[in-house]
This record gives C-alpha cells, sequence and structure tokens, in this order.
C-alpha cells in the first residue's frame, strides 16, 4: 500500500494585488479579478529561488512526518524555473536536508506538472523495490512578460511529498496520464518570458486534457464525482479549475480547499500538489481525493487517493500548514515588485 | 579556483547549520572547529557534528545602508548577532522585515536562502539567514 507519507509547502510571503498591475499597464483591476479571480499573487523575495522553495518544502515535509533522511533513496524536483539551466536543483536540495551519498535523483521538467511526473515517477521506484522512501517536488518561481496577462498570475510556491509504503497517510490508489502535442504555452531555452499561443490555451490544452485525465481515472477507479470528498485541479489561475470542476459534476465543497489560485496565483509546478497540500491540511481518515495536474505541452497526471488513519498520527501542525502561510504575508507594490523579479535591470558593476 | 572550492567545503555548515560539539567539555562551535579551544589536545579527536536547531535570539543586530551592490535590490538589510540555543552566536542576515520590526530578544529561525551570485554566469551561493519567528 504505497502512497504519501508526509508533505510540506513553502510560499514565499511577499504579496502583490492585480489593482497595482493593472495601475502600472491602464487595465482594469475589477475586470481582471472577476475574469480570472485572482485576487492577490505571491512574490519570492530577490534571495529565493526554486532550489531555496524547494529546500524548504523539502524540510517542512521531513519536519512534519519525522522523516528520516537516510530512508529517502530518491529526490526528483519539478519546475520550469530551475536556478541553473545545468546542475540540477535536486543536487541542492539533498544537500541541504543532509540526503545520503546513495541516492537517486534528477530534475524534471513538463511545464506546470514536472512535480506531479516526479511523484509517479518516485511512486514507482516504491512500488518496485529500488527505494524505501523517495521525494518528489513541484516548485516554481514563475515569469509573466511585463504588461502581459500572465504577470497577474504568475507567483512563486511549492510542495513536496514523501512516498513510501510504510505510515502512508494517504494511500495513492492508482495514478494515470495523458500527453498529446499541443502549441498552448512554451518557452525557448535563453528567453526569459514565456509565450503563449492565445487561442490553445483553453479548449485543447487545459480542459481536454485535465477533463479527459479526471474521466479517464474515475471510470478505472469505478469512482463518480460524489464519491470523492475533495478535487484539486491544477490552477492556471481562479476560473478554468473552478470550471473543468463544474463541467466534470463536483461542487464547490469539493473543489474550494485545495483552490488557492485566487490568494496566491498559479505556482506552475507547485499549483496542484501545494492544492493537494491544503486538502491533506484539514483532511480525516476515509476521505477519497481526485488530484489532477496539468502541463502545457500539454499532458495531465492524475491521481486516485485515499486518506488513512495515519494521518491522524502525524501531527500536522509540527510543519507550517497552507493556513499559516496564508495569514502571514506582506503586501508590495509594483515598484518593489519589479526590483524584486529583476524586472529592473540594473547594470553589471551591480549585479 | 580556489575561491569555489572554499565556497564547497563549506557547504555543509551553510546548508545545514552543522556544528562541532567537543566531546570533553560539550561546548558547541559554530562553524565548526577542529580543535577545542579551551580543552585543546583533550578535544582532539573527540570534535562531533551535530546539526543545530536553527532557532536561536537576537542579541544585537545593525541596519545596512551602504549595502554591497550584491544586495541592492535588499537594501537596507539587517545583519544580526544571533544566540542559537545550543550556545554558538553567529552573523547572519534577518530577511522578510522590515528593520522596525526587528528587536534585541526576538525569536528567530534560520531560513534557506540565496547568499550571492558570482556574475550571470557563475555559481549560485546558498546558505543560511534568519526570519523573525
Ligand atoms: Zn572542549
Amino acid at each position: 500500500m504505497s502512497g504519501i507519507v508526509s508533505y510540506g509547502s513553502y510560499i514565499p510571503k511577499y504579496r502583490i494585488k492585480p489593482d497595482e498591475i493593472a495601475r502600472v499597464w491602464g487595465e482594469d483591476a475589477d475586470s481582471i479579478r472577476t475574469g480570472i479571480n485572482i485576487l492577490s499573487k505571491s512574490v519570492p523575495s530577490p534571495d529565493e529561488d526554486v532550489a531555496t522553495i524547494s529546500v524548504e518544502a523539502a524540510r517542512n515535509a521531513i519536519k512534519r512526518g519525522k522523516v528520516k533522511v537516510q530512508d529517502v533513496g530518491a529526490i526528483y524536483v519539478g519546475s520550469e524555473s530551475h536556478p541553473y539551466a545545468v546542475k540540477p536543483t535536486a543536487t541542492i536540495v539533498a544537500s541541504a536536508i543532509g540526503a545520503d551519498f546513495s541516492l537517486f535523483s534528477a530534475d524534471y521538467e513538463f511545464a506546470c506538472k514536472a512535480g506531479t511526473a516526479g511523484m509517479q515517477n518516485v511512486l514507482a521506484m516504491v512500488d518496485s523495490g529500488m527505494v524505501k522512501l523517495g521525494m518528489a517536488i513541484g516548485a516554481d518561481t514563475s515569469q509573466g512578460a511585463p504588461g502581459d496577462a500572465l504577470e497577474y498570475s504568475a507567483s512563486a510556491g511549492g510542495t513536496a511529498f514523501v512516498l513510501g509504503k510504510e505510515n502512508v497517510i494517504a494511500k495513492i490508489n492508482r495514478t494515470l496520464s495523458v500527453t498529446s502535442d499541443t502549441p498552448d504555452f512554451w518557452r525557448r531555452e535563453g528567453q526569459p518570458y514565456p509565450t503563449h499561443g492565445e487561442r490553445f490555451t483553453g479548449e485543447p490544452a487545459y480542459f481536454r486534457h485535465t477533463i479527459s485525465a479526471s474521466k479517464m481515472i474515475m471510470e478505472k477507479s469505478g469512482m463518480k464525482p460524489e464519491d470523492y470528498t475533495y478535487a484539486v485541479f491544477h490552477q492556471p489561475n481562479g476560473k478554468f479549475p473552478t470550471r473543468a470542476a463544474k463541467t466534470l459534476g463536483f461542487t464547490e465543497a469539493q473543489y474550494k480547499d485545495g483552490l488557492l489560485t485566487p490568494v496566491i496565483g498559479n505556482t506552475y509546478s507547485g499549483s496542484m500538489m501545494t492544492g493537494l497540500s491544503a486538502i491533506l491540511d484539514k483532511a480525516k481518515a476515509g476521505d477519497r481525493i481526485m488530484a489532477v495536474s496539468f502541463g502545457s505541452g500539454a499532458g495531465s497526471d492524475a491521481f486516485d487517493i485515499t486518506v488513512t488513519e495515519n494521518i491522524e498520527k502525524i501531527d500536522r501542525e509540527s510543519a507550517p500548514t497552507i493556513k499559516k502561510m496564508l495569514s502571514n504575508v506582506k503586501w508590495i507594490d509594483y515598484a518593489i515588485y519589479a526590483k524584486f523579479k529583476k524586472k529592473i535591470i540594473v547594470g553589471d558593476a551591480i549585479e | 579556483m580556489g575561491k569555489l572550492s572554499a565556497v564547497w567545503r563549506e557547504t555543509n555548515h551553510r546548508y545545514r547549520l552543522i556544528a562541532h560539539e567537543c566531546g570533553n567539555c560539550k561546548k558547541m562551535y559554530f562553524p565548526p572547529r577542529d580543535v577545542c579551544p579551551i580543552c585543546h589536545r583533550e578535544s582532539i579527536g573527540k570534535m562531533k557534528e551535530k546539526e543545530l536547531s536553527g532557532l536561536g535570539t537576537v542579541e544585537s543586530f545593525t541596519i545596512v545602508h551602504d549595502a554591497p551592490p550584491a544586495f541592492a535590490r535588499q537594501r537596507p538589510y539587517v545583519l544580526a548577532l544571533i544566540r542559537l540555543d545550543e550556545g554558538p552566536v553567529l552573523t547572519a542576515q534577518i530577511v522578510d522585515s522590515v528593520a522596525s520590526e526587528i528587536d534585541i530578544g526576538k525569536r528567530v529561525r534560520s531560513v534557506f536562502r540565496k547568499v550571492r551570485e558570482d556574475g550571470k554566469g557563475g555559481i549560485i551561493q546558498y546558505g543560511y539567514k534568519f526570519v523573525l519567528e
């Protein structure tokens, strides 16, 4: 019976409101708020990146589950904003948590589903007996070009899951994926900002893959929407996951706890995983969760999860809960945001 | 290369706050020391690695306005003397707070942050900084 043994998240403390971004670019904040349902987004401090976010999430997971680091035999980090083009973030995480020299590790990239691809990989390694425990992390400090619609949503955060066979708090009953070659969103090597294929982002990309993967996993598991306590999806904005949930037949009571984008923005590889983390913060034994990520390019990973009685045995408050990270924030204006995110370029003599 | 290998050698204590405990007098040293300056020869071969909790208290602090170029985006920043719960005192940056929130006696905990970048193509150094608890 393999599944999630522990989990931990990290969301940077700084937040910016759409009003600030809209003020600078002469857009209407109200229409942004109602249009894409984003009320604020997280912003990383200048000294934070995917490595620091991954380390904080990993440490929170280790602390919460009292995980023996020496038992972690694999670390995979999924992101589209790894700090190095060549030099894996996983190596930095391994060193920072004190993992063994004998370790499977790599960085993954599949737009916003690289972290969940890591989960599937680690799950297979656990099931096959290659490792006792493995860690999969999804984290991003995503960039939206100044003035682009993505600037309202692209944010920062990440979540780490430790997977194993013993002391499982949430059993992964089944996982499956769908993949297609879809030009909805991409970033070429060396380009600072991504490009989106405007008319491809909705129907042929997000909705087709998310809904297909959701229907496939429900069919294979003999489940119906009403059989789930919670449903969580990838959240590029506050509107898409809500529409996907309703299309599939889920109610607000099922999707509201995992829906974080309205307050933290789109954390890309961290998005669905952090939503799942928020659900695990409050889930009870026997709760059934459907979790479906989406990565542009494109594909979806779906998970059918059952929460076990072990969830009551770990001290969930021993690491910061999502609720706690949402309550302790610092608001910044666009000028500070632009400075933090290096949208203001300083001379080579300075940096 | 000499600088790079110096950074690499310090990875353990900078990433994980690894201290050395004297096996003789039990005093904790951070950064780690190979010999206890109190016990001298008595401590040789008895210095044990210990991972510090990262929890501590602000003993003193200063606000740096005339920041080095690499800190341009963080100016002004707070540099503090922090007494860790296990005993050692270290100097570190306190982040995610404005100077007016920081005071002597405040509780802090360590976080993992970028410490410096060696230009756009160089190595990124990571290490400990602190936030208010
Ligand atoms: Zn001594």
